[in-house]
């Protein structure tokens, strides 16, 4: 093989599209000619530098909503979801733990179906739905970003609330980014912290419409959700943190919401 | 919160209507592609307004061809659709039926750069968000049909035969388009870190006596 041959063919090589014969011919052609051994290591840093600069992008939430809705079936559906998933509750939370392809859509149905009836609990399924989408489908962050003073005006002019953006990094909660996000058809920010590997999405959302200060517990699916409104926002935070380590988290923020608005 | 799953009365035979098992099979096996569709429409259509759309299209249009979709593999069916719902969108401006928000949508995309926000963990983003928005950039900059090429071999990582399934063109095609666009990289890039290295040289040179 000559080298205009091999000036192809080490595109195949690394593309894996080489059979074993014709991959060991290149190899020893790149070892022996040093032009294009050298062409093929920086090819190698091309391809390398390509691929950790994570050029797939996450198709925005609104698109993601958009495209669902227009694939919606029949409105019994919703019912029906059930009874394709009728052997057991067990069998169904197993999805989600083994990460299956289940689409988002799915996910949001069905927590609408679980919380169906109550409207304090069906926002706070949306609120658990948002959650799982955000961590299935590689959309978590809008803006990542751990300094607080990037993520808080990132919101300007996209939600129209001022959420208090809290760096509890020193504390053990990573800040991580922010999002928008849509709960209840309004839009919402989404504060996102990390604890070990455990992701938490704070929502703020406009309003208090939490009943009380005093944070509301839920678990539903297995998440953590705790609910509260302070400073005349709503607050959920939801993650499948332990409830004691949530309860410490929610604290926190709590605290530092509190000296924040009293130092406006 | 304890709340009991009812089972329901129900039966699979009565619910599972040809249509809705054909809907279920599209949704699960078409969403999961959502994220691919995305990334190649922003690149073929350096706009993230037409992106959408033309995803949105590409959708539609898969559902309607379903029934006779026989494989071979669902991701490269889904982007050779949309790909070609792309190309007759830019036959349709180039016919003059550019619709007239167009422009503005262009000077947005100007104001709010597509590669500044990177979705990826805050630790990598340290480290590599220099050379990230670099090959973000140049991969963008690329002429067709190599930004193409590039994109559906190292994002949606497609085979050379799915690529050339998708783009309609021979397998050496391919190959060469794929040589082409690193070999334009390459220089590109080299170009790019010579500047980054070097900070200021331009307009040393430009102000010297």
């Amino acid at each position: 093989m000559n080298c205009a041959e091999i000036e192809v063919l080490v595109h195949a090589l690394i593309d894996g599209e080489l059979d074993a014969g014709h991959a060991r011919k290149v190899e020893v052609h790149t070892t022996a000619c040093s032009a294009c051994g050298e062409r093929l290591a920086s090819l190698r840093a091309l391809r390398e530098a390509i691929s950790s600069a994570g050029l797939k992008e996450a198709a925005p939430l609104h698109l993601r909503r958009r495209v669902e809705a227009s694939l919606a079936v029949p409105a019994s559906r919703i019912v029906s979801m059930r009874s394709f998933l009728k052997p057991t509750r067990r069998s169904f939370f197993g999805g989600f733990a083994l990460g299956s392809a289940l689409s988002a859509a799915a996910a949001m149905s069905l927590v609408l179906t679980f919380t169906h009836g109550d409207p304090e609990l069906a926002v706070a399924g949306e609120v658990v739905a948002a959650h799982i989408r955000s961590l299935q489908a590689g959309h978590l962050m809008d803006v990542a970003t751990n300094d607080q003073h990037t993520v808080k005006p990132w919101f300007n002019g996209r939600v129209d609330v001022a959420p208090p953006v809290i760096d509890l990094t020193a504390e053990g909660f990573t800040l991580l980014g922010g999002r928008l996000d849509y709960i209840d058809g309004e839009p919402v920010a989404v504060i996102i912290y990390q604890r070990r590997r455990h992701v938490i999405n704070l929502f703020v959302a406009g309003g208090a419409s939490a009943p009380t200060a005093q944070p509301v517990s839920e678990t539903i699916q297995g998440y953590n959700v705790r609910h509260w409104s302070q400073g005349g926002l709503g607050f959920w935070a939801v993650s499948d943190l332990a409830g004691v380590e949530l309860d410490d988290f929610v604290q926190r923020i709590t605290r530092a919401t509190a000296r924040a608005v009293s130092a406006s | 919160m304890d709340r009991s799953w009812t089972t329901g009365h129900d039966t699979m035979a009565n619910d599972a209507s040809a249509e809705k098992e054909r809907m279920r099979r599209f949704r699960d096996g078409a969403l999961p592609y959502l994220d691919d569709l995305y990334t190649l429409a922003r690149y073929l259509m350096r706009n993230t307004t037409d992106a959408e759309d033309m995803v949105q299209e590409c959708y539609l249009r898969a559902l309607r061809h379903f029934d006779s979709y026989r494989g071979p593999a669902m991701k490269p069916w889904l982007l050779a659709i949309l790909r070609n719902v792309c190309n007759a969108e830019f036959t349709r401006r180039a016919k003059g039926e550019v619709s007239a928000d167009y422009t503005q949508d262009e000077l947005a995309a100007k104001e709010t750069p597509m590669w500044q926000e990177p979705h990826t963990s805050p630790e990598k983003m340290i480290l590599q968000q220099q050379d990230s928005t670099t090959i973000r950039r140049l991969v963008a900059e690329l002429p067709e049909p190599f930004r193409e090429a590039i994109v559906l071999r190292e994002v949606n990582e497609l085979s050379y035969k799915e690529i050339a399934e998708v783009a309609g063109v021979p397998l050496g095609t391919v190959m060469s388009r794929l040589a082409r666009a690193r070999a334009m990289l390459r220089s590109s890039w080299n170009a790019a870190e010579t500047v980054a290295v070097l900070p200021g040289s331009a307009a040393t040179i430009g102000t010297a006596p």
